[in-house]
């Protein structure tokens, strides 16, 4: 019997394997070292330009006239190869890959380490460096070596102002930064068939800051009605009776708000605990929680009030920008003084967009609080929507409210 | 397949962002990628890279997939990475682009003469021997290659 990665890749773990990938995705930063990669492998035609996705969201739009520069080198590649692209704007690779392309049970490679996000559609999904990516693009294929599969249990259902975020923090707080190294989780047990789509995006996003290879949800009725919506309809999967290395027990109804603190992503406390930390800046979106669902919670708690600190919202992709729109959540966000930059990952790689002064410290829905990560001597909180929205009224660390 | 020189000790959990920060990635020109190493942990660090081995603690180079981090150990004249343990995609990414790699657990003091075998899967610091993890032919064999790319021109 065997696990979700087993099932996929269709060999025992701990056994070497190279498969044909599905998906390949590289961003506006990788795939410039991609292209680099190939051009030294002196390759010239793609086998698969079909299976292979360019997607332009760390620095949009450009921030300097090297990085445009380098943009249009990789636009202009895109063009001649045939590979498909999505400009600036598009939104967020990963939240662009879960608009409808990503199925379940499909292998996917991504050059950016939170490709593990997808694993939320039950398809074996995992980060590679761009010169692995350059051989995907060369030979539509890549090795891997099946994992282990470390079972995250989901029991009961989350309650008060909890969402899927604080139990990201709560799973990686349990298992450190290293330990699921090598690993993939699985989130499984009667609490999974409670979080939605959007949710499931937000757990298995983290999986990385864990060490581990992916995360994975069954596909299942919550999945399906999801990908309906984009045409798709797939067949749920199956859990067969198999053999974790190990399991890891997450109730909850018991997860409250939580924080991780300078500097390390399994640093975690009880939002209570940092209550009344002064804030400088608070950042709504990433591919961690820059969903619509996401967008909706902020725009609920913030509707009507005006924030207290500069607040940086960025939408994970076009789509979750329009429907914003539609439904009136930008306008709650806009009014309530905060600023809204193009979809992308904005400022969570230090780049542009909301960058830290030395000293200044950010309250942010991302999920790597490493130092320096969003500017020298700048220090970043790490929490959920509903705790940003409520700290950004407040213009300090605070506990929200149960909606 | 052998290297040699003096140790440059690490910690533990050293992320990419700290091997080269976000700001520096937009270049193809390699070297501002070996001048700023390390430059968010210790801004001396980069001159002292140049033939030493670096020894770190576990999960070396958690964190993004950026491969300007491995990229930049190579250029800066780094001979290889010794590790207790390290993030999956980091070390695959340190094979790649022809930067060895060795898994093993050390005990280091800085400047300490590191020597390590890939094909025998030892370490010695300061003559005394660590048993360090296997890699598989086909790594050695890219390694050996000088990375990814040239392997597969050479296949």
């Amino acid at each position: 019997m065997s696990t979700l990665s087993e099932q996929i890749l269709g060999a025992p773990a701990g056994t070497y394997v190279d498969r044909e990938v599905d998906i390949a995705f590289a961003h506006d930063g990788t795939g410039v070292l991609a292209r680099e990669a190939l051009r030294e492998m002196g390759v010239e035609r793609l086998p698969h330009p079909e299976r292979l996705r360019l997607i332009f969201d760390h620095i949009v739009p450009a921030n300097t006239g090297t990085t445009a520069t380098l943009q249009a080198e990789l636009r202009e590649y895109a063009r001649v190869s045939g590979i498909e692209l999505s400009d600036a704007g598009g939104g967020i690779c990963h939240q662009v890959m879960s608009e409808g392309v990503v199925l379940p049970g499909t292998i996917v490679v991504g050059a950016d380490s939170h490709t593990c996000t997808l694993g939320a559609f039950g398809a074996f999904a995992t980060g590679v460096g761009a010169t692995d990516m350059a051989a995907v693009w060369a030979s539509g294929a890549t090795w891997f070596r099946v994992p282990e599969t470390i079972a995250v249990n989901l029991s009961g259902r989350l309650s008060g102002a909890a969402e899927p975020k604080d139990v990201a923090l709560a799973y990686v707080a349990k298992l450190g930064m290293e330990g699921a190294t090598y690993r993939a989780l699985e989130f499984a047990g009667d609490g999974a068939a409670t979080i939605s789509m959007d949710g499931r995006l937000t757990l298995c996003n983290m999986a990385v800051e864990t060490g581990a290879k992916t995360g994975m949800f069954y596909a299942d009725p919550v999945t399906v009605r999801y990908l309906v919506d984009y045409g798709v309809a797939p067949s749920p999967q199956v859990p067969e009776d198999c053999c974790y290395e190990r399991t890891v027990d997450i109730d909850l109804g018991g997860i409250v708000p939580l924080v991780a603190v300078p500097h390390r992503v399994d640093t975690v406390r009880e939002a209570e605990e940092v209550a009344g930390t002064h804030l400088d800046q608070v950042f709504v979106g990433t591919c961690t929680n820059g969903r619509y669902e996401d967008l909706a919670r902020f725009a609920r708690i913030v509707r009507g009030k005006k924030v207290a600190v500069r607040t940086v919202v960025v939408p994970a992709s076009r789509a979750v920008l329009s429907r914003a729109i539609a439904t009136g959540v930008l306008a709650d966000i806009v009014d309530a003084g905060c600023m809204v930059a193009p979809p992308g990952c904005g400022p969570c790689l230090g780049a542009h967009a909301g960058v830290l002064g030395e000293g200044e410290v950010c309250l942010s829905t991302a999920n790597r609080n490493f130092k320096n990560r969003m500017g020298v001597g700048g220090e970043i909180y790490l929490s959920s929507v509903a705790t940003a929205a409520a700290s950004a009224i407040a213009g300090e660390i605070t506990v929200p409210e149960v909606a | 397949m052998q290297g040699v020189g003096p140790a440059v000790c690490l910690g533990r959990d050293i992320d990419t962002d700290l091997i080269i920060a976000g700001r520096y990635l937009r270049t193809k020109d390699r070297s501002v990628w070996a001048e700023h190493a390390f430059e968010d942990l210790d801004p001396a660090l980069a001159g002292r890279l140049r033939g030493s081995v670096i020894v770190a603690g576990r999960n070396m180079g958690c964190g993004s997939s950026r491969e300007q981090a491995v990229v930049a150990l190579r250029e800066a004249g780094v001979v290889g990475v010794v590790a207790e343990s390290f993030a999956r995609i980091f070390f695959r990414n340190a094979v790649n682009v022809g930067l060895p790699v060795i898994e093993a657990s050390v005990a280091c003091t800085d400047g300490a003469r590191i020597a390590f075998d890939l094909d025998a899967g030892w370490v010695e610091v300061d003559g005394e021997r660590y048993p360090a993890r296997p890699l598989s032919p086909k790594m050695v064999a890219i390694l050996r290659a000088g990375g990814l790319a040239p392997y597969w021109r050479s296949c």
